[in-house]
């Protein structure tokens, strides 16, 4: 039987009358909710879900807030629920699935992920973390990885590393859960160029991975982090922004409270890329639609482009809206914020913090890539390295 | 919420205007006929007016229209706009059919839904909604003066005109001298009207006519920009395939290929403002800001599309054989109708509330 709306409200209330979020203890509640199948919805019976259209999930968040019931604080375990998740549900054995997904989803562990290299960004197949197989059929990892959030934080992590240096470079990886509390993993703070550390550097000498906690074959781990890296697209896109919601808010608010910054210079230009964001607002929304009515189209593929950009000459014409203070900058405190807002602080910081949206989650240079190639259909550029195995590779 | 989508409906109206373009207005006969005694194609419009009734989209059906909606029209200006197909349909069955409307003038309004008369407002393309535009003299009850930059007067058989008595006023065709102007588009020409002494018949307000008119025809002026951006990306991305230079194609150069992706994506980006401005005429919600932020974004997308064209077509781009001089001399014009880019930034900052010093 299909789940449809009136019966998850009805399990929802079930829910809400069985463990009253108001006299019940947070973690317990959110316990309660995954057991009872409304974590998310379209994940299994068993598992959080009911097998209901990911749609639904809507209903049972709506009746939830309504109710006062706590939530899972889903910004500061988003890599957990937007990468981890996903693929453990995906490659993951019965195992693995009842062991990660439950403390995943309430928040008890934290997940980070220990992909990009400082040889390994935009090519990240040319990773070269090592794992080695021992006798006992567990395996011993080395090497480095870096730009992961919340590593400090993390329980766990998914990890992507060469097994086999032998075969071009894609063949040559397997996808792990690692343990963030084994003794061979250091992690420390990378400060960036806001002056805190967002990020982390973690080092990995010979920390032990048990077979048991391998995703997917061996081999077989460039696939499988390709689950992980659609479902960080995807987790980009999909939320209604209202108009002014993003980094054009702040500047117009501040345009229209303080007269005696305006100059003709400053209107020309806040104009435009106030128009700029209002379109981007509404290609978002009409991708949204687009992947409603089931007609998912390419324009997620330049979202992130136009936000990049318009993020970038937004907050840095804020800077010199604001005259003298634009030559000032709140603290640059070397601080490990837990939850990143990039139109969090002053404008300073949201220049500078903007300067990785086109880094970030796959650089522009490369999303033009992508756009050319894949939408585009224009050739692809030359590839040198795809018949190469991976330790004869130029680095 | 505004339906940024097409419906299937659209979709199947589009492509019945599609297929008729694609036999009817080749671009070997757009330019040929660009130098003849008759710019505009009136066998086309017969077929789109007559044949299929698109002329009478906006005009409810008890006035004998189709009683459609803008989000249609866009649909036809998009295909238009992807020919260049050189006829009047955004001046007589959009601004004047508008300005017809808000005067409530059945009998013409039927006219022009059935296509059997073409009309045009005697206000130059150049005017942005809202803005001041010339207007004629009344001497003894008859129009005196002289209009320039008026869009498809040409092809015109009645003409909407202002009065500097604040009417506006039904004038035939054949009591005014229409003078070609030489024009930029050579697909949307223009020309000089003067009255000497015509004869009008009032049919109400000039002032609120007019704007409704131009706030029309700006708003889906910008599906029109799209189509022409659309045009020209996809038909520079055709070509960039084929061309070979250096014993490649010339798509595989990566300075070229981030090129089009940044095109493509500004086309995706007029899609939304277009559809938005579309949605917002149909259902009265929001649309002074919704027709100024698609003209605010829509001609930059259009001139850069068709300018690219031009450049990455090499040799090709620049001669009169190729299309693509007619799409880049309508996307500039159309930078100018209805108000520019800038004329609608400013609109903006009093609708949005960002005011200048």
């Amino acid at each position: 039987m299909t789940i449809d709306a009136p019966e998850l409200r009805r399990l929802t209330g079930e829910l809400l009358t069985a463990h009253p979020p108001l006299e019940t203890d947070r973690l317990d509640f959110l316990k309660a909710r995954f057991d009872a199948g409304l974590a998310w919805v379209h994940y299994p019976e068993g598992l959080g879900g009911l097998g209901a259209p990911r749609a639904l999930q809507a209903v049972v968040d709506a009746e939830l807030e309504a109710a006062g019931a706590p939530d899972n604080d889903p910004r500061r375990i988003g890599i957990g629920l937007g990468m981890a998740a996903p693929t453990i549900l995906k490659y993951g054995t019965e195992e693995q699935k009842q062991q990660f997904l439950r403390p995943l989803w309430v928040g008890e562990e934290v997940w980070c992920q220990l992909f990009s290299e400082p040889g390994a960004g935009s090519d990240l197949a040319a990773l070269g973390t090592r794992a080695v197989r021992e006798s006992g059929g567990g395996w011993i990892v080395n090497g480095q990885k870096v730009w992961t959030s919340s590593a400090h934080l993390a329980r766990w992590a998914i990890l992507i590393a060469r097994t086999d240096p032998d075969v071009p470079k894609h063949a040559g990886i397997t996808y792990f859960v690692c343990d963030m509390t084994d003794p061979g993993v250091e992690v420390r703070p990378l400060r960036q160029i806001t002056g805190e550390a967002e990020f982390n550097e973690v080092f990995l000498t010979d920390v032990r991975i048990p077979d048991a906690h391998r995703l997917g074959e061996v081999g077989d781990g460039w696939r499988v982090a390709q689950t992980t890296l659609m479902n960080e697209r995807v987790s980009i896109g999909g939320m209604r922004i209202p108009r002014e919601g993003g980094m054009i808010g702040p500047i117009s608010q501040t345009w229209r409270e303080r007269p005696e910054l305006r100059t003709h210079d400053l209107h020309q230009r806040l104009l435009k890329l106030w128009v700029e964001a209002e379109v981007a607002r509404l290609s978002g929304e009409r991708l949204r639609q687009q992947l409603v009515a089931g007609q998912p189209g390419h324009e997620g593929s330049g979202m992130k482009l136009s936000f990049a950009r318009l993020n970038q000459e937004i907050s840095g014409l804020e800077v010199e809206l604001r005259g003298e203070e634009g030559l000032l900058y709140d603290d640059w405190t070397m601080r490990r914020p837990e939850l990143v807002d990039f139109t969090g602080r002053d404008a300073g910081y949201r220049y500078l913090r903007s300067k990785g949206n086109s880094i970030e989650g796959g650089t522009s240079e490369v999303l033009l890539n992508i756009v050319a190639e894949r939408v585009l259909g224009l050739p692809a550029e030359p590839r040198t390295d795809k018949d190469v195995a991976w330790k004869d590779l130029a680095r | 919420m505004t339906d940024l989508l097409y419906s299937e409906e659209e979709e199947a109206l589009r492509a019945v205007v599609r297929d008729l373009l694609t036999d009817h207005c080749d671009a070997a006969s757009v330019i040929a006929r660009t130098e003849s005694d008759a710019p505009h194609d009136l066998s086309l419009w017969k077929s789109l007016a007559d044949g299929m009734g698109l002329a009478g989209l906006l005009v409810p059906e008890a006035q004998g229209g189709q009683g459609a909606t803008h989000r249609e029209v866009a649909v036809v200006l998009e295909e238009l706009g992807r020919a260049v197909a050189p006829v009047p349909y955004l001046t007589s069955a959009v601004v004047a059919t508008e300005a017809l409307l808000e005067c409530g003038a059945g009998d013409l309004l039927a006219e022009l839904a059935s296509g059997r008369r073409i009309g045009v407002l005697a206000v130059s393309l150049s005017v942005a909604p809202g803005a001041a535009h010339k207007a004629v003299r009344l001497e003894n009850g008859t129009l005196h003066g002289e209009l320039t930059g008026i869009a498809d007067a040409a092809a015109a058989d009645v003409l909407l005109v202002p009065g500097e008595d604040g009417g506006l006023y039904v004038v035939e065709a054949g009591a005014v001298t229409v003078v070609p102007q030489v024009s930029l588009d050579l697909t949307r020409p223009l020309a000089r009207v003067m009255f000497d002494g015509a004869a009008g018949r009032r049919i109400g307000d000039a002032a609120p006519a007019v704007r409704r008119a131009l706030r029309a025809g700006a708003g889906l002026l910008a599906s029109e920009q799209l189509g022409v951006a659309d045009w020209t990306l996809t038909e520079t991305v055709r070509y960039l395939k084929e061309r070979k230079q250096f014993n490649r194609p010339v798509g595989g150069f990566q300075a070229l290929k981030h090129r089009l992706a940044q095109l493509w994506l500004e086309v995706v980006s007029l899609r939304a403002a277009a559809r938005n401005a579309a949605d917002a005429l149909t259902t009265g919600d929001d649309t002074d800001v919704a027709v100024a932020v698609a003209q605010a974004y829509a001609a930059s997308v259009a001139v850069h599309a068709a300018e690219e064209a031009v450049q990455l077509h090499g040799g090709i781009g620049m001669t009169w054989e190729h299309p693509a001089h007619l799409y880049l001399k309508r996307a500039k014009a159309d930078s100018l109708a209805y108000g520019t880019a800038g004329t609608h930034r400013e609109a903006l900052a009093e609708l949005v509330d960002l005011r200048a010093p």
